[in-house]
């Protein structure tokens, strides 16, 4: 399934958010960012009641229980012309693998087929659905981006950040090496394997550093939280925060993993 | 099973690669250098990606009718003059292989790169029975010297450095003048040289593996860049060919298409730097080669992954892109893995070849990042295949019980959006009290995975939910 061509776009479309249960619970200002990101561009956006997309489960090799999530979730967001994630990983889910779910099920599978269509990651659904070019938001000094597994590799989330954060007042963008390389999140893994997801993000942590930008972004909150407690771990004072804060102009609330700033008047 | 596995203990073989400076330092050169070559010569071929289809669509194909290839090819290496023997596992294989060896009254196998060999345990079994195998390969042969499993598909030495290389030769090449210079790589090479050129002439039998089999006509083509296994194969009375049964190509033409995507995936070379055909023994025509040729196609539960979801794993052409990707292959090598096949071919080859029961941490020791797919010349879908795996061990109840119970309890939730959100704002707004001073946990008693290494950043407190309900209640269409 394609976008809905531009042409036959309402000029208003209906955002159904899905604003994943990390944002949901961790970082709810990463929901509020996208909301605003999509209200500027011209959004009706409702998020109606929701849980998760079922990727731990899937990713465990339970297949029933995804399903069972997977119902609900196609049903919910059943009404809107869009679907929209401020995630790579859940979106993906969504979209590369729902219809999966159902192969032997045509009429679920019909269902599944028609939410991947029109389910799209937050900030390419902006650039490539909407034709945004431009964010009004600034912000100041150098940041560096991750280019987060599941958005970049199963939705072609690449250029889209870049292009947006260009377009960021007072930022600078420095590329780290190995942008595109698994920070070692990996859902479960993380706590599974984690000797070996520690090792990964400290390389992450790495690169991270040697670009001497003093803010990390990327867009997906799993990734972002296991890159933050890494930094964190070792004593770096290197923000952490989600894409859409920043093209969104909402940094008011303390980065991933800082303590709440104290009100100094 | 063939090649005892300590796949089971994954996880602390993995606990140990990591603590082994000499070993991490290794893996450092194999991130940069493969990956960068490889990314040169597929951006210097336009037609590359289309070339990947073609190498996925011929294997496919192949796979689909491999009944009749492996039938014409049997009988195209018989008229050529050569025998064909059939092993379904790696006992028939290792006994078919002896009993040639006795035929011929062999006393010493040369024997080029192949990982099927690896796979049977050829060697060991050689060796039981007075016959010395010698692995001409560089890498191999220092493996070889060292009673090691490859720790790569291509380069089975990456794991080691030149210091530990000299330390072998001097323990083993006792012959050689104990005050000789080999602090240079070169020397070790030319050492090593040396060392098997007489060998080479002394063999009885010479034993390679095969890229591919060409259906056709008969012939069995390996890739190498040393030239050892051309001498391996051409010297010795008698040559054996191993291959297990999906090396099968149709056509020659076929195999040119898949050879112009090998060497690119594997070390970025446009073409290997001998591609050698084989077809039959010595002709009378022939200047040189061997006057007994047989081949011994090996199965060794390759036919029950037909017609099955890791069919596709059938296409895989060997050529290590995936494992040279993959960051858990760069945290903890290849020997972690346990047995055969390191990274994620091997993740997903392994269960199917020793039983998903003992090799069962390797699918799930993933990001599911899908960087080895990205690459893949023949587009397996490693992480979907692993995945496969993951349902498999949930279905027969091998999943950790402690997992488990995690994930249905937290199923529990997520399929009651009332209670869900009831609880959950419960949680965050507990969590986030808690960690309101610092902003972030250093320890939490269900993750102690995740606080082993990095803090766990404390919620902001209110779910989105129950902002957006106090908030937005009524005002969104
Ligand atoms: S799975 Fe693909 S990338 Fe990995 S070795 Fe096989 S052909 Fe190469």
């Amino acid at each position: 399934m394609s976008a809905t061509p531009s042409s036959a776009r309402p000029a208003h479309p209906r955002v159904g958010l899905f604003v994943t249960c990390l944002v949901d619970l961790m970082r709810p200002s990463v929901g509020f960012a996208a909301v605003k990101l999509l209200e500027d561009a011209g959004c009706v956006v409702d998020a109606p009641v929701q849980t998760c997309c079922g990727q731990p489960a899937y990713n465990s090799g339970d297949r029933g229980t995804t399903r069972d999530l997977a119902m609900r979730l196609i049903e919910a967001f059943q009404g809107y012309d869009y679907v929209v994630a401020p995630s790579g990983s859940c979106a993906g889910m969504i979209k590369a693998h729902y219809p999966e779910l159902f192969e032997e099920d045509p009429n679920w599978r019909a269902k599944a087929d028609a939410l991947a269509g029109k389910t799209y990651e937050l900030i390419s659904f902006l650039v490539d659905v909407l034709g945004v070019t431009k964010v009004g938001a600034a912000f100041d000094g150098a940041v560096t981006y991750h280019d987060s597994c599941s958005g970049l590799r199963e939705l072609g989330v690449k250029r889209q950040p870049r292009k947006l954060l260009a377009s960021v007042e007072g930022l600078t963008l420095v590329e780290m090496k190995d942008s595109d390389v698994c920070c070692g999140f990996g859902g479960t893994f993380a706590v599974k394997y984690s000797d070996i997801s520690g090792a990964i993000v400290e390389a992450k942590a790495k690169n991270i550093e040697e670009t001497q930008a003093p803010t990390v972004l990327a867009g997906d909150l799993g990734c972002l939280m296991n890159m933050a407690g890494k930094l964190s771990r070792d004593g770096r004072s290197i923000q952490v925060r989600h894409v859409a804060e920043v093209l969104a102009g909402m940094t008011d609330e303390p980065p991933i993993g800082a303590a709440k700033a104290k009100a100094i008047k | 099973m063939t090649v005892h596995s300590t796949s089971p203990q994954f996880k602390q073989n993995a606990a140990r690669a990591l603590n082994d400076h000499q070993l991490q330092k290794a893996l450092g050169n194999v991130k940069q250098g493969f990956i960068d070559k490889r990314q040169m010569a597929a951006d210097k071929l336009p037609e590359f990606e289309a070339l990947r289809d073609a190498a996925r669509d011929i294997k496919n194909h192949t796979l689909e009718h491999l009944d009749l290839y492996l039938e014409s090819y049997e009988e195209k290496v018989k008229a050529s003059g050569g025998h064909v023997h059939f092993a379904r596992d790696a006992a028939e294989a290792r006994e078919i292989i002896l009993g040639i060896c006795r035929e011929t009254n062999a006393k010493t196998v040369t024997k080029g790169k192949s990982m099927i060999s690896e796979e049977i345990g050829i060697n060991h079994h050689l060796e039981a029975n007075g016959i010395t195998p010698v692995e001409t390969d560089l890498g191999e042969y220092i493996i070889q010297l060292r009673n090691e499993l490859p720790s790569h598909i291509i380069a089975p030495a990456v794991h080691l450095n030149a210091t530990q290389v000299e330390e072998d030769f001097r323990r083993v090449h006792t012959h050689l003048d104990a005050k000789r210079d080999l602090s240079e790589p070169v020397q070790l090479l030319t050492e090593a040289r040396a060392v098997l050129r007489e060998r080479f002439l002394a063999a009885d039998v010479g034993v390679t593996g095969a890229n591919f089999l060409v259906a056709e006509t008969g012939t069995s083509i390996i890739v190498t860049n040393e030239g050892n296994g051309d001498l391996t194969q051409i010297l010795p009375k008698t040559h054996i060919v191993l291959a297990s049964i999906e090396k099968l190509v149709p056509t020659l033409e076929d195999v040119s298409q898949l050879l112009r995507v090998l060497a690119r995936s594997a070390t970025g070379q446009e073409m290997s730097v001998y591609t050698t055909f084989s077809t039959g023994p010595r002709r009378s025509t022939d200047a040189d080669g061997p006057e007994n040729y047989h081949v011994v196609l090996i199965d060794n539960g390759r036919s029950s992954m037909l017609g099955t979801a890791f069919e596709e794993m059938l296409r895989c052409i060997r050529c290590g892109a995936c494992m040279n990707h993959c960051p858990v292959y760069h945290a903890v090598g290849g020997h972690a893995y346990g047995w055969v096949y390191p990274g994620p071919m091997g993740a997903v080859l392994t269960p199917s070849l020793i039983g998903v029961d003992k090799a069962g941490h390797l699918p799930n020791a993933s990001t599911f990042c899908g960087r080895c797919e990205s690459v893949c010349p023949v587009r397996i879908p490693l992480p979907k295949l692993m995945r496969h795996w993951r349902e498999r061990e949930f279905e027969r109840h091998l999943t950790p019980a402690t997992v488990r119970s995690g994930l249905q309890l937290w199923g529990f939730f997520a399929k009651r959006p009332g209670l869900y959100r009831f609880a959950t704002r419960a949680a965050m707004g507990a969590l986030s009290f808690a960690g309101r001073q610092r902003g972030r946990f250093t320890w939490l008693p269900m993750a102690k995975g995740w606080t082993k290494y990095r803090d766990f950043p404390a919620p902001q407190g209110e779910t989105f939910q129950q902002r957006w309900k106090r908030e937005r209640s009524g005002r969104a269409a």
